[in-house]
């Protein structure tokens, strides 16, 4: 066991030094925030999903109040550097709107068909869950066709965008946010059971460091720790590597996309992120002196499913201005309205999604052993 | 209780996400130009005075 993690060990710092040696600097250090992320998540067994699930089905809130606390301690670092660097940072700051709105509760539902967000996808996969693999790859599509179409979502009509220092300036904005997360915290732990309350010391720890990391994310990158970009980008390059014409599309006619696409993939900061974040999942897997048990398998149309759902969250996280990650984790710690609005919408399509899970997703029985007759 | 059959293990599913990503990767650098390392960014956005470029999920 020692040989295998001292390989993982060396794989993981492979990973960084080819980045580094490929594309520089600034890409080695997001693939290497990216196997954190991974690694705290697979790790440690934080997630966003699975706690939206147990805080309404087992009154257990103690895997939300470690993403409340995540987000708080996060955006008591990223506001007042979004302050003091206005040119060199931004914040994950996107419009409420009809179709922001009505994608965040359909990515809530869709989450929790697949048992996993858009971060939890990327874990998933990495580390050794089927479902979270196929999932992927309908993400990946789901999250281009989305930008095929973002103008016609938006164009059902929203607010501008509105963030809670732009209302209340920079420390009343940090102010709002840390009282709108007691708030929520609050309530959810008024619902919860006895001894369902507060965070072990290992989900403290993993909020804590998740905080870290997006920080650091926002320091290198300039920008919040995003997923949904990125899956969207991969699916964009297949498509043109496979001949669709995407300058005539609107979203990759836009200088920003432009210069994404046609560069190399390892330029592009979600990228990095994403690779590194699959890659710590699944070393943190591999880690492990024995792997956890694989799912059941599923019928062939809960397969269908699986991947019509991961399509589903790629393009309704696209239709939201991100996931979990790119608009409720950054969006909110970095003040933005829609974030907020975006929690609601998905915690209410989350509930949605916990009644179709068992209809979507059947296990496939065992086969019986037949014995020949002597 | 009825009996289900697992899916693939975790390590076979995990190098086959790994392989995916990586495909991904390799089809990209088949097509798009190699990085000039003489042109990258500075390590960190913050305190680079350059601006981010906004290729974001929040953005539209």
């Amino acid at each position: 066991m020692i040989a295998r993690r001292l390989t993982l060990l060396a794989a993981g710092l492979a990973l960084v030094a080819g980045t580094f040696a490929w594309a520089g600097p600034r890409a080695a250090f997001l693939v290497a925030i990216g196997v954190g992320f991974g690694l705290v998540l697979e790790g440690l067994r934080m997630g966003f999903a699975g706690p939206w699930r147990t805080v309404v089905t087992d009154r257990d809130a103690r895997g939300l109040i470690a993403q409340l606390l995540a987000i708080g301690a996060t955006a008591a670092v990223a506001l007042p550097l979004l302050a003091a660097a206005p040119g060199e940072l931004i914040g994950a700051h996107a419009p409420v709107g009809v179709g922001m709105i009505l994608g965040a509760f359909v990515f809530g539902a869709a989450m929790q068909v697949v048992m996993g967000c858009g971060s939890g996808t990327l874990v998933n996969a990495g580390s050794g869950n089927l479902v979270g693999l196929v999932a992927l790859a309908g993400f990946i599509g789901g999250s281009f066709a989305g930008t095929l179409h973002l103008g016609f979502w938006s164009g059902l009509g929203s607010l501008p965008v509105i963030t809670l220092q732009g209302v209340a300036g920079s420390g009343g904005g940090l102010a709002l946010t840390l009282a709108a997360l007691a708030l929520v915290g609050y309530a959810a732990i008024r619902r919860a059971d006895p001894g369902k309350r507060l965070p072990p010391l290992r989900l403290w720890v993993a909020a804590g460091l998740l905080a870290v990391l997006a920080i650091l994310n926002l320091m290198v990158a300039g920008q919040p720790w995003g997923i949904v970009y990125g899956l969207g980008l991969w699916g964009a390059k297949i498509a043109d590597a496979a001949g669709a014409d995407l300058a005539a599309t609107a979203y990759w006619a836009a200088p920003a996309n432009a210069e994404r696409l046609a560069a190399s993939v390892l330029t592009d900061v979600t990228s990095l992120t994403n690779i590194g974040l699959l890659v710590g999942a699944f070393l943190a897997m591999r880690w492990r002196a024995a792997p956890d048990a694989p799912p059941a398998a599923l019928t062939l149309p809960s397969w269908a499913a699986v991947l019509l759902a991961g399509l589903v969250l790629g393009y309704a996280a696209r239709m939201a201005f991100g996931c979990n990650v790119g608009a409720f984790f950054s969006g909110i710690s970095t003040g933005s309205l829609h974030g907020w609005v975006w929690f609601a919408a998905a915690f209410a399509g989350s509930m949605l999604g916990l009644r179709l899970r068992p209809w979507l997703l059947v296990a496939r029985p065992a086969t019986p052993i037949v014995e020949r007759p002597a | 209780m009825t009996a289900t059959q697992p899916a693939p293990s975790r390590p076979i599913v995990g190098f086959a996400a790994l392989a995916l990503v990586a495909a991904i990767v390799a089809l990209d650098a088949l097509r798009s130009p190699a990085i000039d390392p003489f042109t990258v960014p500075p390590p960190a956005a913050l305190g680079s005075g350059q601006a981010p470029g906004g290729a974001h999920c929040s953005a539209g």
